[in-house]
């Protein structure tokens, strides 16, 4: 059964998205281990055959698709991808996000040199920027922005195709971004770095007896260092305040717009459903636009006209014929073919059980299925031929 | 058969770390193996701590929270207990037990302290999650630590994916940069301690697919720099070959089409075009993977790790599947 036989799956069509001269942005989301950076890559690669000039942003590539995309240089930049069909006049460029070299970047675009020095050599600063666990959601965010506003002022891109981080859970993507931003910008680091500034004049008396002994209090067992660290990034950051929220909150937007289209991506199994599920349902509050479900590696079953069941009888059918010394060797090779295509039938019919269980819960979301590959892809051929699958 | 070199290691660990890339199912993997401890009579405590819930979904049981629960309970006196551990809480349980602050804890949460201490401050928040693990892992039922007896014979961590976990248990390291003093030292210290003996085994759960191999071999030399005790290397979802040598060389004879065309026929199957060749494309198809697959197998076993496999089940894990895994990985020899 084909997704387009079931009536509250309709297919997810890829080649029309990306035709579509009017979206600019394709987001690929999905929880860590689903495929995310392929189906990117592979979405990026049909749509500059096709004849868009595309810019894809991949976050943690396998060694060798990063290679086979000629990311082995980490430098933060698009670089031209080699090997590309450009007959129809598309471009591709890719690249690999760098998450702590963005981070500095935003630094230095808006705070004075000196300033920007001190900031990039507190050490608060340098531990948020290279661990805090929604950084990279952040700065992926950031990069999307960037890589919008060079595309609007150069032209050189029409489709920018984003991969999200490897997040637990999908809705990282989202949600760190405004995490951060409003730590950045939020009233617990004000107080620290000046009490006054935040509260009201009759406020203040109470509320700072608070915040002393939340200070105090925390010195105690985080250690007085570390406030004073976080006291310094702050006064040095004060310029930048509203900055970090207002950045956050503009891509935000961006992501609401008609051009910007979410590819959600899933394998089929049920955690990896269930958080497509969790950002289908989220997307629809936020009303963003949802392009479709990708689920990836679906078991293939080219004999799949013949069931599971029928299979193992024959099975059963013939062994039995053997034994008894009419079949001899040649039907205990059918025997093991047959064996075969039941597991495979079985792993095939569970898998649609799952997606049709999506389905079910989200109906009208269009669904694209893609068959696990024999191996691992990491070459240009390899992308392409997800790419067929992709388009249906 | 157990491996002399799993049952060594496997004597004193106490507290099991489960860690693999995304999608290996390393949720699965460590219910699996707290299940096969207490279905041999321990009193097991299977923990959680990035609020996936996924102990809750493995056993089907509601949400877990702040609160030990028991999901099993063996017939052989084990028991299996799960626990969600969230940050906030562990750092208002651990002010309290350390500071008894009644009003400041309201006032630390008021101002947004305990945020900024649970989700921002880099590394407290793994501090604060292990510390809770650390904590159970020590209880006695006795009135201090130490005293009396253990309240579980071994705790198993579903812990963050290898990219993550080398930082998530080397707190004494991150919190190092930021606390150089102070109660929160402290505790690091003795987790660091805790985590880095014999007790402590962190298991790397794989699939024979390239990314999560090369993720795993790296995570192996990365934990081993950091003086962490590898357990085992846990091949999750491995294929049975289901084609003997005698079939897999039949595939390159141009006969076999015709054969295979026979036995259905007698077998009283519509054998078809599409059919046949399907299920010739379907021995191809696996006979690939089947290699691809043991090129991965001998990348691992070149890591010099314990390595433990578990089978994919065709029904996946759902009903009975996380007992069929125990009992594979009790039948490994895994105490």
């Amino acid at each position: 059964m084909s997704p387009t036989a079931d009536r509250a799956m309709p297919a997810f069509d890829i080649d029309t998205l990306i035709s579509d001269a009017h979206v600019g942005v394709v987001v690929c989301c999905g929880s860590g281990g689903v495929g995310k950076t392929t189906t990117a890559a592979a979405l990026a690669l049909r749509a500059a055959e096709a004849g868009r000039r595309v810019v894809v942003l991949t976050i943690d590539p396998a060694r060798r698709l990063a290679q086979s995309l000629g990311l082995s240089e980490l430098d933060n930049t698009p670089r031209p991808v080699q090997g590309i069909d450009a007959a129809a006049g598309g471009t591709l460029d890719a690249m690999m996000l760098d998450m702590k070299r963005t981070f500095d970047d935003v630094v230095e675009a808006h705070a004075t040199p000196e300033k920007a020095a001190q900031i990039l050599a507190n050490p608060f600063y340098q531990a948020v920027s290279s661990s805090f666990a929604g950084t990279q959601e952040y700065m992926a965010m950031e990069k999307l922005g960037q890589l919008r506003a060079q595309a609007e002022r150069t032209g050189q891109w029409d489709l920018i195709v984003v991969d999200t981080p490897p997040s637990r859970s999908a809705l990282d993507f989202l949600d760190a971004p405004k995490r951060l931003g409003s730590f950045l910008d939020g009233r617990f680091i004000r107080l620290l770095s000046a009490p006054a500034k935040a509260s009201g004049r009759a406020y203040l008396k109470v509320f700072s007896v608070g915040v002393n002994l939340a200070t105090n209090t925390l010195g105690k067992i985080l250690g007085g260092q570390m406030l004073t660290d976080v006291q310094t990034f702050v006064a040095a950051l004060d310029t930048m305040f509203g900055g970090f929220r207002e950045r956050a909150d503009v891509t935000y937007a961006l992501l609401k717009e008609d051009a910007t289209a979410f590819v959600v991506v899933a394998a089929p199994e049920r955690d990896a459903l269930r958080e497509a599920a969790y950002f289908v349902d989220r997307l629809g509050e936020e009303r963003m636009p949802l392009a479709g479900l990708v689920v990836n590696r679906i078991q293939a079953v080219p004999a799949g006209a013949l069931s599971a069941a029928r299979a193992l009888a024959a099975a059963e059918q013939l062994a039995e014929g053997s034994d008894q010394g009419s079949g001899g060797q040649a039907a205990s090779a059918t025997v093991e073919l047959l064996r075969l295509h039941a597991a495979l039938a079985t792993t095939a019919d569970r898998q649609r059980a799952q997606v049709s269980r999506f389905a079910a819960g989200h109906p009208g979301i269009p669904v694209v299925e893609v068959p696990a590959a024999a191996t691992d892809i990491h070459d240009l051929q390899g992308l392409r031929s997800i790419g067929v699958a992709l388009a249906g | 058969m157990p491996s002399p070199a799993l049952a060594r290691s496997l004597t004193d660990a106490r507290l099991h770390v489960v860690t693999g890339k995304g999608g290996t199912g390393k949720t699965t993997v460590a219910a699996a193996l707290a299940l096969a401890l207490a279905a041999q009579g321990r009193r097991v405590l299977l923990a959680e701590v990035e609020g996936r819930q996924g102990i809750s979904q493995a056993f089907d049981v509601p949400p877990l929270g702040d609160d030990e629960v028991r999901l099993v309970t063996d017939p052989s006196g084990g028991e299996l207990w799960g626990l969600s551990v969230d940050a906030k809480p562990a750092l208002m349980e651990y002010l309290q037990t350390f500071y008894k602050l009644g009003r400041a804890g309201a006032a630390l949460e008021k101002v947004g302290a305990i945020d900024f201490a649970t989700t921002i401050a880099p590394g407290v928040r793994d501090v604060l999650l292990i510390g809770k693990v650390y904590e159970a892992t020590g209880r006695t039922d006795g009135a201090r630590r130490g005293q009396g007896r253990l309240v579980y014979d071994s705790v198993v961590l579903d812990a963050p994916p290898t990219g993550r976990v080398v930082r998530f248990l080397n707190v004494n390291h991150e919190v190092a940069d930021i606390a150089r003093v102070g109660p929160i030292r402290g505790q690091a210290e003795s987790i660091t301690r805790m985590l880095r003996d014999r007790s402590t085994l962190v298991h790397i759960v794989t699939l024979l697919e390239e990314m999560p191999v090369q993720e795993s071999v790296d995570a192996i030399a990365e934990l081993t720099a950091h003086r962490f005790g590898v357990g085992a290397v846990i091949v999750n979802l491995e294929r049975e070959a289901l084609l003997s040598a005698a079939t897999r060389a039949a595939l390159d004879d141009p006969a076999l089409e015709e054969r295979v065309r026979a036995d259905l026929t007698a077998a009283r199957v519509r054998a078809s075009g599409p059919v046949v060749r399907g299920l010739l494309a379907e021995a191809e198809d696996h006979v690939e993977r089947l290699l691809l697959e043991d090129e991965m197998r001998a990348e691992i076993r070149s890591q010099d790790v314990p390595v433990l496999h578990l089978p994919a089940l065709p029904g996946g894990v759902d009903g009975g599947g996380l007992s069929v895994l125990a009992q594979a990985l009790t039948e490994q020899g895994v105490r």
